[in-house]
């Protein structure tokens, strides 16, 4: 029991937490930022496929790392003009949109993968993203040799964490952007495009979605594997729900996820448990689940979410 | 739905057509080499997997069956990745396009691939099962490759200072639990006080998530992991630990880092399969025993730079008795505890 507490203390643990929680906070706020602006983005999963898939294989063709994250971003961005094309354009269902996307994205990039890879018996790898270790970091216990450990995309995660935080309660284009998710009426007449800022929130949004994607193939691995990307989208819907559409919860968040799955691991490892191992691979959504429960209880979702916006229709 | 379907089905049967006229081409303009020069018409083969071919297990199967098809004796076409929820309707396509063997795995499609079988008494089945053979024509195999997992177990045993050894799993299921308790087995036969850290990941393609198990191993004071999965070779090179290999030898990619790795030969199982077929003498069996050591079916893999020549020896001694029969290794499918 004391070594089950002890976890919690040490700083290899938190390291950890950070690391699985990175790949979420792009997603979350990808998904977020979709959410404020009034379109459910279910081609999420599908462009984290797809974002691990371009950006390793820019990387593995000689490209710049940061070229793979930027070509991940761009192919993010284009799956969310194309499901805008469909949900704010032509006004059809996001549910249905957003999952075709999902299964276009995932098999496109595994179409992709095996065209340009049709015989390996493992797939090439990179020299991905290392670990910063800034010096100023170490003197901080647990915290700094915890953040230390983390790659330049981990810092590029809270960044945006901030920027959009920032962007959305703070500037004229976040107030627009939060409107056009509560009453697109009231944005049009004020002269604003409300497919203009939908179209623009897809495409940011998705773009950071495919971030999480690029993480997993760039920093947290370095290669690409079908199926990786193992309903770690999906996480990102439900956590979006948690944060009640706030930036600083998605954050908070996706940590809390991070920080379960990298106890759990640590769990099964406990000896002469009785518990079976499914019980401790739950751990991580069932208290997501919990959270949600009660997250949601108070939770403050834009009015206009999947109401499509047609123009002069009362 | 049904009108669709059976619409689509008519639509399917045209395009076939057109296909077989094309592979009747084909075959016309390949009289001329040698395999039909001998007289012997290759096999078709059609196989199913539910992974990608890269996935470590199907990647031996996938290697086996390309061999025979470089051999001219077999034709070979493969769909990857297939769902479970897909697998039937994969399986009788290539059935009703006319194919000689079906190699695939049924694990969680047994009753589901068994009925296909039954409905094409005419087609061979090799299919990866966790059960028994069925007649008329549904054969089973399995990676029946404990013995040498044993032989790493001692490897690692006598290697580890820290007597902490991780292992990171995929699902615990019997072919991945079966390794891993005779790993141990193999570990605790030389070196008792050694313990085991276990956990499992419930995927087979995680890397990321298997190398954060890796690390929280490490952590942990292990110093050998054992690779189950992809990543955690990754974790063990990062850490600067060492690993032990399964089912296919990766220490070409990890140089100073894999002592050993336990594999799996699908050829004695394939071509044992085809020589049946293609004489007419198929029958539904067990194929399993023909991946033992016996049958070269497994093997062991060692990094002699990497493990002492006193240990090396010992295992090759275990490895004799093994071969002459004088020692069996246990099969144990219950999924193995942590014990550190």
């Amino acid at each position: 029991m004391m070594e089950a507490l002890e976890i919690i203390g040490q700083a290899s643990f938190w390291a950890a937490a950070i690391r699985i929680a990175a790949p979420l906070i792009f997603g979350v706020l990808g998904a977020l930022i979709c959410e404020r602006a009034g379109v459910l983005n279910l081609g999420i999963e599908g462009i984290f496929v797809a974002g691990a898939m371009t950006g390793w294989l820019t990387v593995s063709m000689g490209g710049d790392l940061w070229l793979g994250v930027a070509v991940a971003a761009l192919v993010g961005a284009a799956l969310g003009l194309l499901h805008g094309v469909f949900t704010v354009i032509l006004g059809l269902s996001q549910h249905v949109t957003g999952l075709s996307i999902t299964l276009l994205a995932t098999s496109t990039a595994y179409f992709g993968y095996r065209v340009a890879f049709p015989s390996v018996t493992t797939p090439p790898v990179i020299e991905p993203f290392a670990p910063l270790n800034p010096a100023w970091l170490s003197a901080i216990p647990i915290l700094g040799p915890a953040l230390g450990q983390q790659t330049a995309l981990v810092w590029l995660a809270f960044l945006c964490v901030a920027v959009t935080a920032f962007v959305l309660s703070r500037t004229p284009l976040g107030l627009a952007l939060r409107a056009v998710g509560d009453n697109p009426a009231a944005v049009e007449a004020q002269g604003l495009s409300v497919t203009g800022l939908r179209m623009g929130a897809l495409a940011a949004g998705s773009a950071l979605m495919a971030l999480g994607g690029a993480f997993l193939t760039l920093s947290a691995f370095n290669s690409f594997f079908f199926g990786m990307i193992n309903g770690r989208g999906w996480v990102c819907i439900a956590l979006t729900v948690f944060a009640s559409w706030q930036p600083g919860k998605a954050l908070l968040g996706a940590l809390l996820f991070g920080a379960f799955d990298a106890y759990q691991v640590r769990l099964q490892t406990l000896a002469g448990s009785v518990v079976p191992t499914q019980i401790f691979l739950m751990l991580p959504y069932l208290l997501s689940i919990l959270a949600l429960v009660l997250a949601a209880r108070r939770a403050d979702y834009p009015r206009a979410l999947m109401k499509p916006y047609i123009k002069g229709e009362r | 739905m049904d009108k669709q379907s059976r619409a689509s089905g008519i639509g399917l049967i045209g395009r076939r057509r057109v296909l077989q006229l094309g592979g009747g081409m084909a075959l016309a303009l390949a009289a001329g080499r040698p395999a039909s020069a001998q007289g012997a018409k290759p096999i078709k083969v059609a196989a199913v997997y539910t992974v990608p071919v890269e996935q470590q297990w199907v990647s031996r199967i996938h290697k086996a069956l390309n061999a025979a098809k470089d051999r001219g004796e077999i034709t070979y076409k493969w769909s990857e990745n297939t769902a479970n929820t897909d697998y039937e309707r994969v399986m009788r396509q290539f059935a009703t396009e006319g194919s000689d063997l079906i190699v695939g795995e049924s694990f969680a499609v047994e009753r589901a691939a068994r009925n296909v079988a039954a409905d094409f008494p005419k087609i061979a089945f090799l299919m990866g099962s966790s059960f028994g053979p069925t007649k008329p024509n549904y054969s089973v195999f399995d990676n029946y490759i404990h013995e040498p997992s044993y032989l790493t177990g001692m490897i690692a045993g006598k290697t580890t200072k820290s007597n902490v050894i991780g292992m990171v799993g995929g699902y615990a299921i019997p072919e991945v639990s079966r390794l891993m308790n005779a790993f141990i087995e193999g570990a605790t036969s030389v070196n008792p006080d050694v313990k085991f850290l276990v956990t499992f990941i419930n995927s087979w393609y995680d890397p990321p998530k298997a190398k954060e198990s890796a690390f929280a191993m490490v952590d942990k004071k292990a110093d050998i992991l054992y690779a189950e999965r992809f990543g955690v070779s990754d974790a063990a090179k990062e850490r600067g630990v060492k690993a032990i290999g399964n089912v296919i030898d990766t220490s070409a990619q990890y140089p100073g880092v894999i002592l050993a790795s336990a594999l799996w030969h699908m050829e004695p199982t394939i071509d044992r399969v085809l020589k049946a077929v293609s004489g007419g003498s198929f029958e539904p069996a067990d194929y399993g025993p023909y991946s033992y050591m016996a049958h070269g079916g497994a093997g062991l893999a060692v990094d002699e730079k990497l493990v002492p020549k006193e240990v090396l020896d010992l295992v090759k001694a275990k490895e004799k008795e093994i071969l002459d029969g004088a020692f069996r290794v246990n099969i144990n499918d219950a999924p193995p505890k942590s014990t550190a």
